[in-house]
């Protein structure tokens, strides 16, 4: 089994075709010039809101964002009763079939699973504070490596993660910042378990807590405080101190902030990209036929979750490795992180969208509705100047 | 084992959806999904919330509008009968020939009933009538903060003039219908749906 998802990795992942409308992309100026009936042109026509009318309504029925915080929907059923949506019961046959498959995942799978998953985590505790006893040197450093490296390839197996690493040549070096698309926490153990990252996030208290003092221990990680994130400055001030030592590993980041379901990137909060030093971009792109990593915080607790995880078939996934990028002439940290996005959403074959991620639990901006309202205005008024003008 | 979605609504619920709208079985189970995903509070109906979650709605000038036409009069929730219903004004206007067995009159995406719905956008208060305060507000909607309220007004006059025939200041449903005449309503208040 794990051979033939080896093999079925290359091919680039096709999306979920089965759209519900087929949307047309017209812009709003072209519709309503459409819509402006010949001869004598009224500034104002009362069929402009079927533009208005009929997108909204599209937008009901299916919209860009929204399916993007909820496990991907696949074409046929992987078995698995979680990520059956559409699906009616065919036959006794598969009834059958997924009771077999129910016995192995959590009769067999699943404690093994759990069992290698507490070795690893508990190994990575107390050896890294062992090597923490060390002086600092070229030996602790070698140490720490070698130990974190054993401790996620350990996870990676209590996942039964089958992971396939592209271009490894352009592996994230010290003093630059890795960024990639992010879908799980997995995906922490996916990048540790072939490079050494540092990582960043909030100090966390209970069995986080313990794990991220026992880390920092042997090798510098950038942990901050809960008030302290709030604080851009000294974010950005920590991580560029980082970034300028270049015996510090790379850090490793998620620009977009939260979980998004592995069919898209959304936008990348710029704060990274702020800081002025290379950037080694990263897609990951999970393979939803075996099991579907995304994590709907909304729904699913931590623990929750990684029991999803430990009881699906596999976890398999591709990784590819960009070449570096950094900041060109005249170009600002927004158009910045908008191309390092673009160039992940192609690699992995993932939509390129604008929207949030925020989106999941926030409302959306009002500034956007403005900006549709100028652009009616302009229509409206602009048609009066070209009357004015004949 | 069936699908959690589809499980709670019966064949005889989607039949007799198929009749009064015209959507086809597998059009009606994918809508059901559609619906069922918006539900947050898993309560077999929508609430105005439900719908102004979806980031594309809330950024459409005349979203409060379109949301507004879902729910019935008065009411605050809307189940899937009446979310398909509605719906149904924007299904493409193909041969209604094997439509023939429709419950009463019309189908639901007739030209008629497709102009219905956006004079219903305007018509506020529901009087069957845009008065000059009504078309107003649409138009305010519709241009945010970037015309001024006396350009608006002569707009909105404007508009009035050429449509009003009875000369009671206000644009009836056969006014408008009169107006529109040479719009391609059918094509403009469409959706394809697929299969």
């Amino acid at each position: 089994m794990e051979r033939g998802a080896k093999e079925k990795n290359q091919h680039l992942y096709k999306p979920y075709s089965n759209g519900i409308i087929a949307k047309e992309p017209v812009s709003l100026e072209q519709e309503i010039q459409e819509m402006r009936r010949g001869g004598a042109e009224p500034e104002f026509d009362m069929s402009d809101i079927f533009y208005f009318c009929r997108r909204g309504v599209e937008s009901i029925v299916d919209d860009e964002v929204t399916k993007r915080f909820t496990a991907e929907e696949l074409e046929s059923w992987n078995l698995l009763t979680r990520s059956n949506y559409n699906f009616h019961h065919i036959s006794t046959r598969l009834t059958a079939l997924w009771g077999v498959g129910v016995l192995i995942r959590y009769g067999i799978l699943l404690p093994l699973r759990v069992t290698l998953a507490f070795t690893g985590v508990g190994l990575l505790v107390v050896l890294t504070s062992v090597v923490g006893l060390f002086p600092n040197g070229r030996i602790k450093n070698y140490l720490s490596d070698k130990v974190h490296l054993m401790c996620y390839r350990i996870c990676v197996r209590a996942l039964t993660a089958i992971i396939t690493y592209h271009d490894s040549e352009n592996k994230p070096k010290n003093g630059g910042i890795c960024v990639a698309n992010h879908t799980s926490p997995i995906d922490v153990i996916i990048l540790a378990s072939d490079g050494c990252y540092a990582m960043v996030g909030q100090v966390h208290g209970g069995l986080m807590g313990v794990i991220q003092r026992a880390m920092v221990k042997a090798c510098p990680h950038i942990w901050f405080e809960r008030s302290e994130v709030k604080d851009r400055h000294l974010v950005a001030k920590r991580l560029s101190d980082h970034v300028a030592d270049e015996s510090k590993l790379p850090i490793l980041i998620f620009p977009e902030g939260t979980c998004i379901n592995n069919t898209s990137v959304m936008m990348f909060k710029k704060g990274s990209f702020e800081i002025g030093c290379k950037v080694y971009p990263v897609a990951i792109k999970y393979d939803p036929r075996f099991g579907d990593a995304f994590w709907n915080s909304s729904k699913f607790g931590m623990v929750n979750y990684l029991l999803h995880m430990m009881s699906s078939w596999a976890i398999v996934c591709s990784v590819w490795y960009l070449p570096p990028m950094s900041r060109m002439e005249g170009e600002d940290a927004v158009q910045f992180a908008n191309r390092v996005k673009a160039a992940i959403a192609r690699k992995g074959g993932l939509a390129d969208l604008l929207w949030d991620g925020g989106l999941k639990r926030g409302k959306v901006k009002e500034v956007f509705k403005e900006e549709q309202q100028k652009l009616y205005s302009k229509v409206l008024v602009g048609s009066s100047e070209d009357r004015s003008r004949s | 084992m069936g699908s959690r979605a589809s499980s709670l609504l019966r064949e005889e619920d989607i039949d007799e959806i198929k009749k009064e709208t015209g959507f086809s079985h597998s059009q009606i189970t994918r809508l059901y999904s559609r619906f069922h995903s918006l539900d947050k509070g898993e309560n077999g109906a929508l609430s105005r919330e439900d719908f102004q979650r979806i980031p594309e709605l809330a950024i459409n000038p005349l979203g409060d509008r379109i949301i507004n036409a879902f729910f019935p009069e008065g009411e605050d929730q809307v189940n899937f009968r009446g979310f398909m219903r509605t719906l149904a004004h924007f299904r493409p206007v193909e041969d209604n020939e094997k439509n023939k067995d429709m419950i009463s009159g019309e189908p639901l995406n007739s030209r008629t009933n497709k102009l219905h719905f956006a004079f219903q956008l305007y018509d506020l208060d529901r009087d069957d009538k845009i008065s000059r305060d009504e078309l107003l507000q649409v138009l305010r909607m519709m241009v945010g903060v970037n015309i001024s309220d006396e350009q608006l007004g002569s707009i909105a006059d404007r508009t009035i003039q050429e449509a009003d025939t009875n000369g009671d200041m206000c644009i009836s449903f056969s006014e408008f219908t009169k107006v529109l005449e040479k719009v391609d309503v059918e094509q403009k208040m469409s959706i394809r749906f697929l299969h």
